[in-house]
């Protein structure tokens, strides 16, 4: 299902959450809302869920204004950033929530609660209580949960914000094959730049309560509209005012036309990446992106004096 | 420098056996300053409370059975007293589910709601604490006597509000008003709001997210609060007194009649229904306790699920020992 907001805005007291918000986002997309924080993205969520209420402007879910529509009855399904879970109930109580309330027959339930524990892989943990469960857990069942009632539209907060590298890794991965295999239209909030690009089909960059750009996310960091979204999406260099990507500085063997003279600082072995960090002539610092392998080849060595190449700096609009 | 570094360490160096001496004695000194503290401290609090309370209840149940069980017996039997007695529990029946429901109602207004006034009825809820209970006695008797505001077209209507039930009830529902909101407020901030946005995100109405989500939540925070409003609604005196117009017999509640024994030179019947009053509010007490402990148990499993909520999980999460199975269920 489609969902739209038009003109969205929200106030907390003095606070500017949002402003003139709108925005499309296409059935079945997966969909990122990624910005610092204050940038208003939790609360463009809640709006969408029906858990704030916009002082101007409206929402829409499949084409049907829902603006005035309480939480309940907008078929959404929200996962909350701690997950919030229902502590006194077991872990099949808790996923059989949504069903439970609307007076489902019991075996229907049950057989449902099953398949989507199943689905997130929780099986044979069904009776335990949310307490007994790990921090990735809890995210799964808080998934499956919102799922149940077979949302039209699936939202979370900050999915994976509690979470540490190594799982957060692994759910990203498996929220982009659930996504495929159930093609609910999802959108998630996120502040992390990686995350948004690994997961989402589409990332809506947002700052200060204004939506800066939507894109796919090649889109985004090859043709950014402005000086926020280019710094924001990808590493950058602040280069004479200007915003250059570290991998668009060239270093030479040897000097050249239109070559600056530079002092290797340091060398910062990333893996596949090694980040090189720079002093041009003029006392400029920059640093460039380059292979494992260039670097090799090259014999970078610290310390060492060598030629670079700055490409023309990207001009905003 | 090293001169006075030389200076520091001499007097040390002169006599090592000593410094240990003193080293050994000087730390026995502190310990033993600091364990005579404590046992100070200690002695301090029990002799205050030993003084202030255990003293005087001990010496009303000395008193009553000073002469074995057969006088207190016929005092407590005698048929003022039982009237007394049950008159008492009436009350608190009705006042305390009454407060009950105000108070989580209260508590969810204050917590969850936003409105103009909210601060006002945070104020107002207090009240009861502030006022003294003579005083709500005397307002009542303003508003709902013979000549008061709403009493004589209450009156008329043939309903007596003074010197009878609905009067003592207003007063003990007054008087006890605050408990069950005051314990409730802090577990519903702690709580937070969003099982409750879950609930009601998954398609609970609000009803359904009261009793299915925030009432387990909060219910030991609610069952400690009406344990607070029954011991005080059971012992209240003033306003009571002033409101019930102490007819023997028809508006006597048990402190009342242990007042009016005690005017009567009846020290035994005095004394046995005190020991009475005493042992329901004992009786109260050591429930309170029991839930206590059972509330500090279920706090101390919620912080636990929160820090094993923040601490980084190393191993891939699939893997993680349950906590004993017993431990979770409420």
């Amino acid at each position: 299902m489609a969902i739209e907001s038009h003109n969205v805005s929200k106030r907390f007291g003095e606070f500017v959450a949002l402003e003139d918000i709108s925005l499309r986002v296409a059935d079945g997309a997966l969909t990122a809302l990624l910005g610092p924080s204050g940038s208003g993205k939790s609360t463009l969520l809640r709006i969408i869920a029906g858990l704030e209420t916009p002082d101007t402007g409206h929402v829409e879910i499949d084409g049907r204004d829902v603006t005035a529509t309480p939480a309940r009855s907008r078929g959404v399904g929200f996962v909350f950033q701690h997950y919030a879970p229902f502590k006194h109930m077991t872990v099949h109580d808790n996923v059989a929530f949504g069903l439970t309330v609307r007076k489902q027959p019991k075996d229907r339930t049950r057989a449902r609660v099953r398949e989507l524990l199943h689905l997130v892989r929780l099986d044979g943990l069904a009776e335990r209580y949310p307490s007994q469960l790990s921090g990735g857990q809890l995210q799964r069942m808080a998934l499956a949960r919102a799922l149940a009632p077979q949302p039209q539209v699936l939202l979370l907060d900050e999915p994976f914000g509690a979470l540490d590298a190594q799982v957060r890794g692994e759910l990203r991965e498996w929220l982009r094959r659930l996504h495929e295999e159930i093609s609910v239209t999802t959108i998630f909030v996120t502040h992390d730049q990686e995350e948004a690009m690994e997961v989402a089909q589409q990332i809506v960059v947002m700052n200060a309560g204004r939506i800066e750009q939507t894109g796919s996310p090649r889109e985004l960091y090859e043709s950014p509209h402005n000086e926020f979204v280019m710094s924001f999406i990808g590493p950058v260099n602040n280069f004479n005012g200007a915003l250059l990507r570290p991998h668009d500085i060239q270093i030479l063997p040897y000097p050249d036309d239109g070559a600056v003279e530079a002092l290797i600082g340091r060398i910062v072995h990333l893996g596949f990446e090694v980040r090189v960090e720079l002093t041009l002539k003029d006392g400029d610092a920059v640093w460039a992106q380059v292979t494992r392998e260039r670097a090799q080849e090259m014999e970078l060595e610290e310390g060492q004096i060598l030629a670079v190449r700055i490409p023309p700096p990207r001009v905003f609009a | 420098m090293s001169s006075s570094g030389v200076l520091s360490v001499g007097p040390a160096q002169a006599s090592p056996a000593s410094r240990r001496g003193d080293g050994y004695a000087e730390s026995r000194r502190v310990e033993q300053r600091a364990r005579a503290g404590r046992l100070g401290v200690r002695v301090l609090a029990l002799g205050y409370l030993a003084v202030l309370l255990l003293l005087p209840v001990l010496m009303v149940f000395y008193r009553t059975f000073e002469h074995g069980l057969g006088p207190v017996w016929s005092a407590i039997t005698r048929p003022n007293a039982v009237h007394a007695f049950w008159l008492s529990i009436e009350l608190v029946a009705i006042a305390v589910p009454l407060n009950t429901v105000f108070g989580i109602g209260a508590a969810l207004l204050l917590e969850r709601g936003r409105f103009r006034g909210r601060g006002l009825l945070g104020m107002l809820i207090d009240v009861p604490f502030a006022i003294s209970p003579v005083v709500v006695g005397l307002a009542l008797v303003l508003v709902y006597g013979n000549n008061g505001w709403l009493g004589g077209p209450l009156q008329e209507a043939g309903f007596q509000v003074i010197f009878s039930v609905p009067g003592m009830v207003l007063a003990t529902a007054f008087v006890s008003l605050p408990f069950v909101a005051r314990e409730t407020i802090p577990v519903l901030r702690e709580l937070g709001a969003e099982a409750e946005q879950a609930a009601a995100t998954l398609g609970a109405s609000a009803w359904q997210t009261f009793w299915r989500v925030t009432l387990p939540a909060i219910r030991w925070g609610v069952v400690y609060g009406v344990v607070l409003t029954t011991a005080r609604a059971l012992g209240e005196f003033g306003a009571v007194s002033i409101v019930s117009g102490r007819l023997e017999g028809q508006t006597q509640t048990l402190p009342l009649y242990v007042q009016d024994r005690f005017e009567n030179f009846d020290t035994t019947g005095a004394y046995s229904a005190a020991v009475v009053l005493a042992l329901l509010a004992l009786g109260t007490l050591v429930a309170m306790n029991l839930l206590t402990r059972r509330t500090r148990a279920a706090q101390s499993q919620m912080t636990r699920d929160r820090s094993s909520r923040t601490t980084p999980e190393r191993s891939s999460d699939a893997e993680r020992q349950p906590v004993a199975p017993g431990e979770a269920t409420p």
